[in-house]
């Protein structure tokens, strides 16, 4: 279970989706990276990502691990983003039964989970069907 | 490298294990292995573990183990790569003694899933992916394998009860395995009705839960003399690994570390497709079945499948799989399974299988453990003569 300093690290991916961008041969990563994964190049720019992308696969949780039982039953997705990562996330703001595979989404913010009555929410990414 | 030999194994029956825990069950396997050797120690000593840490608090095992199976004294170590690493130990253990550091070197892979809640262990095996980018997101690891498999689904044009093929060949083997957790029939209408997990997965696609440990001893030919079993030859133990996450990677249903561990081990040991009589997989859900034969060279991109419904991976098919029931039927004690798989291999080219379960005439196999979704596969090659 991550701690308070995790969850601040990671403010930047989980908010604004800031991942980074090969100075030598231009592949973009998310999450970002020290060293890149096409041509080992380490000097790499910070690159955010605009959050528009389509659904290459997903699947229907219905039995979740115990932080997330909350939500079942809820969608998990593969998004293929517009500049080219992969991303894992959940999709929000639709019926599970309509979700399908090229369906285009967008990133809004949501609260992921929480951490019992009293302890951290943590906020991040979710994908819902394109609207803006 | 000198050439490495199997002279002894070992193994629990998988169950629920209630009144065994790790130590017990490890001790079972490792003694049953040494008496099958007729030795009482060996030069070092590598358990295969993935999750002793999270569910039982228990780390440093394999020090803990060699204590209470009477080896205090000999070298130790945990190999961890997740439901890898039963295979990861095995491999340790073959290149000690490949490598001239040791005469004589044991695995033991060694799991107990049932000492805690169903939840914390769900919680504990998605720590085989990434943590902060897929777990934390509310994926399970029965999710990741339904992502893959929605995806074979919609590429293929394959119908969900199309998967049942494997299920089938699982239960169907793992009837006449005493050591096996399931050891019933399970047919087509039963997998249809079973409740979903993760859509498309549902129960009888998952390998359960369970405790169990295999043993397995190795030595060099220049030792074989001092063990009574005929030597079982490890032609070749190869491992890949792949970006731990899924999305990382480029085709999520090629899996890259399995070409690449097969291929090794097919430069290695000299041999090819055609030789290989058996194929034990790594079957945790049955989209890996389907990935394992493809990527693997035994079946072309999206045909696993419909091979498995026409019968080529049956017992008595052209590439029987799972021939002891696999990780479906026989369990799945995630950091053991690698060394069951090996332990199941030796038996049958010993020709030691039960019945209706040995492959005739079997000289040559091989197995695969996969950790997390194909992040870290190896592969092994086992043969009854040497090469």
């Amino acid at each position: 279970m991550m701690g308070i300093p995790g969850n601040w690290r990671l403010r930047k991916q989980r908010y604004q989706l800031a991942g980074t961008r090969c100075q030598n041969c231009n592949q973009i990563h998310f999450p970002p990276r020290q060293v890149c994964p096409a041509c080992k190049n380490r000097q790499l720019e910070d690159f955010r990502l605009s959050g528009r992308g389509t659904v290459y696969s997903y699947t229907i949780i219905y039995q979740s691990t115990p932080k997330f039982e909350f939500f079942v039953p809820y969608v998990v997705a593969l998004i293929d983003l517009e500049e080219g990562p992969r991303i894992t996330a959940q999709l929000t703001d639709v019926d599970p039964d309509q979700v399908e595979i090229g369906m285009p989404v967008e990133m809004v913010l949501r609260k992921i989970s929480e951490q019992g009555e009293r302890g951290l929410i943590h906020y991040g990414y979710k994908f819902r069907p394109r609207i803006r | 490298m000198r050439p490495v030999a199997i002279v002894g194994i070992g193994q629990t029956p998988v169950r629920e294990h209630w009144d065994a825990g790790l130590r017990e069950l490890a001790v079972q396997a490792v003694w049953q292995a040494l008496d099958e050797c007729q030795i009482d120690t060996v030069d070092v000593f590598y358990v295969g573990n993935m999750l002793s840490g999270t569910l039982t608090g228990q780390e440093h095992l394999a020090t803990l183990i060699a204590e209470y199976a009477g080896l205090t004294g000999v070298e130790a170590i945990k190999a961890e790569a997740a439901c890898g690493s039963g295979a990861a130990a095995f491999r340790q253990a073959v290149l000690a003694v490949a490598s001239g550091a040791a005469e004589v070197a044991l695995a033991v892979g060694v799991e107990k899933l049932t000492e805690t809640s169903t939840h914390k262990t769900t919680d504990g095996l998605a720590s085989a992916a990434d943590a902060d980018y897929e777990t934390a997101m509310g994926i399970s690891f029965v999710a990741l394998n339904a992502l893959l498999m929605r995806r074979y689904m919609y590429e293929y044009r394959y119908h969900k009860s199309d998967f049942s093929a494997f299920i089938e060949i699982a239960h169907r083997n793992a009837v006449h395995n005493p050591n096996a957790m399931f050891r019933h029939l399970v047919n087509r209408d039963q997998y249809e009705r079973a409740k979903m997990v993760a859509d498309p997965v549902n129960l009888l696609d998952s390998s359960p839960i369970a405790d169990g440990a295999s043993a397995v001893v190795v030595t060099s030919i220049d030792q074989l003399k001092r063990f009574p079993n005929r030597p079982i030859w490890v032609a070749a133990c190869e491992v890949s690994t792949d970006t731990i996450a899924l999305d990382n990677r480029e085709n999520p249903l090629w899996l890259k570390a399995a070409e690449r561990s097969v291929h090794k081990a097919f430069k290695t040991s000299g041999l090819t497709h055609r030789d290989i009589q058996l194929f034990e997989l790594h079957d945790a859900f049955s989209i890996m079945s389907a990935l394992s034969l493809e990527g693997s060279g035994f079946a072309e991109r999206g045909t696993a499948v419909r091979l498995a419904n026409e019968g080529h991976f049956a017992i008595d098919g052209r590439l029987p799989i799972s021939t002891f029931g696999g990780l479906k039927a026989r369990g799945h004690p995630v950091g053991a399974t690698g060394l069951y798989q090996i332990v199941e291999a030796t038996l049958q080219l010993r020709g030691q299988a039960p019945e209706a379960i040995q492959v005739p005439d079997a000289r040559i196999a091989m197995t695969q453990n996969i950790g997390g979704s194909g992040a870290t596969i190896i592969t092994t090659i086992l043969t009854r003569e040497r090469l």
